[in-house]
């Protein structure tokens, strides 16, 4: 079978992705700075109720995630397979407990009747509502692309274990960590604007 | 397109680390900030630590220096074209 390993080609690819994704995000981005400027006060409110520990914690977990997906990606390139897996799966890892952390969070929402479409928010003031759908949505779709991010890691460790990633061969693993990364950029952004600048 | 082997250029592991406790310390200030500071440049302050630890990622986690004139340019574009979104939405919004 013929491989085609174009790296400068599929590098360029995953980042013409890598830009939707900043458009996708950086469209939400002005979302919320719209209502934001419209509904100051009820954001302050709305955004005084998220919990910053956790926020903040989720905030580590994700960078160092961040440093365990480069750092395998190294180890893998000096031929250091057993190193490379180890720091993979703990990117896997930090990854899961970042979506464990954001399901109990959601949790405590819930059970203070805060959800899309509660009565609670629906009788609510109407910018805190707003605010709401903003943190839900953008949290969410975040947390959809950390659970993608950790489904596409655990296939290139295993493609790793299997020796079909190399040192010489990691476009797969590379453009993985890319993704990655660019999912913790997001949430670099996320974070002050949900749990820091309200 | 010319392309310089990442190999010469990416960090080692003490390196990456150093990024990494960067990245936790601007997390750190950024917080203390938003707890200490109440003034006007609170969002800006913010949103300022957020693009250089972004900024950082870049470099040395996603090795864009490396990546070739056509991502260096492409991503240019991207974040110009967003940053045109941003301006003409503020222009009506505030202006209207």
């Amino acid at each position: 079978m013929h491989e085609n390993n174009d790296n400068a080609g599929s590098r360029l690819g995953m980042w013409l992705f890598l830009y939707t994704e900043i458009m996708l995000f950086g469209g939400l981005f002005i979302l919320y700075s719209v209502y934001y400027s419209k509904y100051p006060a009820e954001f302050a409110a709305a955004g005084g109720k998220l919990e910053l520990p956790l926020g903040a914690l989720n905030t580590g977990l994700l960078l160092l995630s961040s440093f365990t997906a480069a750092a395998s990606i190294e180890s893998l390139r000096k031929g250091a397979q057993r190193a490379a897996l180890g720091l993979l799966g703990s990117t896997v890892l930090l990854g899961l407990v970042f979506l464990f952390n954001k399901y109990l969070e959601w949790s405590h929402k819930f059970a203070h009747g805060i959800f899309p479409g509660s009565e609670t928010l629906l009788k609510g003031p109407k910018g805190e509502t707003v605010f709401y759908g903003l943190y839900f949505t953008l949290t969410g779709l975040h947390a959809l692309h950390v659970f993608l991010g950790c489904a596409v890691l655990s296939a290139c460790w295993v493609l790793v274990l299997k020796g079909r990633v190399t040192g010489g061969r990691m476009n797969l693993l590379e453009n993985t960590g890319l993704y990655w990364h660019l999912v913790d950029i997001v949430w670099i952004f996320l974070f002050p604007l949900f749990y820091l600048i309200l | 397109m010319t392309e310089k082997p990442a190999e010469k250029t990416a960090l080692s592991l003490p390196g990456l680390l150093g990024v990494l406790a960067a990245l936790l310390s601007l997390t750190g200030l950024s917080i203390a900030l938003a707890h200490f500071y109440e003034g006007p440049l609170r969002v800006a302050a913010a949103l300022s630590i957020a693009a250089v630890k972004t900024g950082l990622v870049l470099v040395f986690f996603m090795h864009i220096r490396q990546a070739g004139k056509a991502v260096a340019l492409s991503f240019l574009a991207t974040v110009a074209t967003l940053a045109v979104f941003i301006g003409l939405t503020f222009a009506d919004i505030l202006y209207r």
